[in-house]
């Protein structure tokens, strides 16, 4: 614990110093860095299921989508008169709400399903799939199909999912009026509170026996298993926690860009969300954020300069990291 | 023999059959307490096979495996484990990137559960475990050492004190001293021959001098079956061994 002081404490500083942002930047610029710190939550999870716990999770997307569609959901439904649906459902000829709708209304059903349900299908998924002793690249394409699937199905359910064009066109959260030029600080320092309790909870859990268990099953499954513990319980708890990260990061992206839609949960996000993580080193949890940041400031300058550029300059910042830095930005720090 | 009160391990008549290959043909096997017993036998007499179905990695396909009384043959793996079997394998399967001392934190952790582990540090008498152990296996002054920049002998005697470590009462050692120097093997001997009676021990392993510096009980296999038994003199003696296994090898 004597150890965990320094960390604290330098996080302590920067979130003094990050939470000076509203103060320092433009309208535009305070929303994008919001957005990319709630990326970052997600993130944090990679850095302890991948770097800490050896597990590749290709499908991180669906995760980020249940926290994204559950906050939407309850946005769209929070100002209904009882027995409305949402627009797009009559526009698609839904006229009552269906049943696994309608809890999303109460604002602490929403509130706990962000974190819930992703967690809890992950725990699941993960469950199954490390019970019949897959791992390695075998769970990477089956967390990558799952993402496809998830994404295909939100498309395929026009009626009930909004289809390919997602949920979006939100008026406000629980009391806050998002058109509000002031909502933007709010969002902001609220995505800063949960990225700091997320890594604060990252940071305890590396640093307890779970985080030495955890590693210990990275660096050999059997072997653990052979001492009499049930090393696919500590994969199954780090994926799970994984998973709430996401859910969380993809209700504050939903309520920064406005909107949740198929095309930011499918499997093309998910896997830029792991080079993310190997550019800014999947070990290192202010790597991860930094990372995160970094490359998606990156995409905004060039995609906005050069849109058909961005695929090619992130797949070779990919292959460099991973063919001369392969501790990512954070392995800089150790080199020095 | 020994009283059967103190009977701990009996292989009993089994077989393990890949598509059609015995590796393991009706072999039978007892073990009392306490006892350091030494298997030999030439390549694929089924060495291995007897360690991988007594830890549950193996099915036998007809026979039991009893532990104290108890038919451990259809447990899981991790059950096998905790209920007093450790394995230690041909290869060293140390954990990489994890310190001497947690390795042996690990296999020394008395609680398996998982919510034990959501806590920090280590309990005081797992430390004193891991310490005394360290002492015994000569890492004392490697403890915070990355378990994956230690030489070959080193990560061998790291992992029988992790097997030791787990305070199993049968101790599994594969190959224990594959890849050491004569210096490093006699120490080994020394190390295993310290732990016998706190542990039953079987060893497995075709290097006749070290099986002579352990002074134990040799079973001898073939093929999956059963050879004969008795002390190394015996053995050496015995016509039937040399010709399958000491003829050839000499």
């Amino acid at each position: 614990m004597r150890d965990l002081r320094r960390p604290f404490g330098i996080a302590a500083l920067l979130l003094v110093v990050a939470a000076t942002a509203p103060l320092l930047l433009s309208a535009y610029d305070l929303n994008l860095l919001a957005r990319f710190l709630a990326l970052a939550l997600l993130a944090l999870g990679l850095v302890l299921t991948w770097g800490h716990g050896g597990i590749l999770s290709l499908g991180q997307g669906v995760f980020f989508g249940l926290g994204g569609y559950a906050l939407a959901m309850h946005m769209k439904l929070a100002g209904l008169a009882p027995g409305e649906v949402p627009e797009f459902m009559m526009l698609s000829g839904v006229e009552s709400l269906p049943w696994w709708w309608a809890p999303f209304a109460h604002p602490a059903v929403a509130i706990i399903a962000i974190v819930a349900v992703p967690a809890l299908v992950a725990a699941l998924f993960a469950r199954a799939v490390f019970a019949r002793g897959v791992s390695g690249t075998y769970f990477s394409l089956i967390t990558q199909a799952l993402a496809l699937a998830f994404a295909t199905l939100l498309v395929s359910q026009q009626d009930l999912t909004g289809g390919f064009n997602g949920l979006t066109d939100f008026s406000g959260v629980m009391g806050l009026d998002l058109n509000d030029p002031g909502a933007g600080r709010w969002l902001y320092w609220l995505t800063l509170a949960c990225l700091a309790a997320g890594w604060a909870l990252v940071t305890l859990l590396l640093a307890s026996r779970f985080g030495t268990m955890l590693r210990a099953v990275r660096d050999g499954e059997n072997r653990v298993r052979y001492l009499g513990h049930d090393a696919a319980a500590y994969k199954v708890v780090a994926f799970a926690v994984a998973g709430g990260l996401a859910g969380v990061a993809g209700a504050l992206f939903t309520l920064h860009a406005g909107v949740i839609s198929p095309a930011l949960v499918g499997v093309v996000p998910s896997i830029e969300m792991v080079i993310w993580v190997a550019i800014g080193g999947r070990l290192s949890l202010a790597g991860a954020i930094l990372g995160t940041v970094a490359v998606n400031f990156a995409r905004d300058k060039v995609s906005s300069a050069f849109p058909e550029l961005w695929p090619y300059a992130l797949g070779a910042l990919f292959i460099l990291v991973v063919t001369l830095l392969p501790g990512g930005l954070a392995g800089l720090r150790k080199r020095a | 023999m020994t009283a059967v009160g103190d009977l701990l391990l009996a292989v009993d008549g089994v077989t393990v059959d890949y598509d059609g290959f015995k590796a393991l043909d009706g072999f039978s096997l007892t073990l009392d307490k306490g006892e350091l017993r030494v298997v030999i036998g030439p390549n694929g007499a089924g060495k291995s096979t007897l360690c991988d179905t007594i830890i549950g990695r193996v099915r036998p396909s007809d026979g039991r495996v009893l532990f104290r009384g108890q038919d451990i043959s259809r447990l899981p793996v991790h059950r096998i484990a905790s209920s007093g079997i450790c394995r230690k394998f041909q290869a060293p399967g140390v954990l990489q990137t994890l310190t001497v001392a947690d390795n042996l934190g690990i296999a020394a952790a008395r609680s398996k559960r998982l919510w034990a582990s959501f806590g920090f540090g280590q309990p005081a008498a797992e430390a004193a475990r891991v310490a005394d152990i360290l002492d015994r296996i000569g890492l004392g002054d490697r403890r915070g050492a990355i378990a994956g920049t230690l030489a070959h002998g080193e990560k061998q005697w790291l992992e029988i004190g992790m097997v030791v470590a787990t305070d199993a009462e049968l101790l599994l050692l594969d190959e224990p001293t594959a890849g050491m120097g004569p210096a490093e093997t006699s120490r080994t001997a020394d190390l295993i021959r310290g732990l016998a009676g706190d542990h039953s021990i079987i060893v497995i392993d075709h290097d006749m001098s070290f099986v002579e510096q352990l002074a134990a009980r040799v079973t001898v296999m073939h093929q999956g079956r059963f050879l004969m038994q008795g002390s190394v003199a015996e053995v050496r003696s015995d016509p039937r061994v040399a010709d399958v296994y000491l003829g050839r090898a000499a």
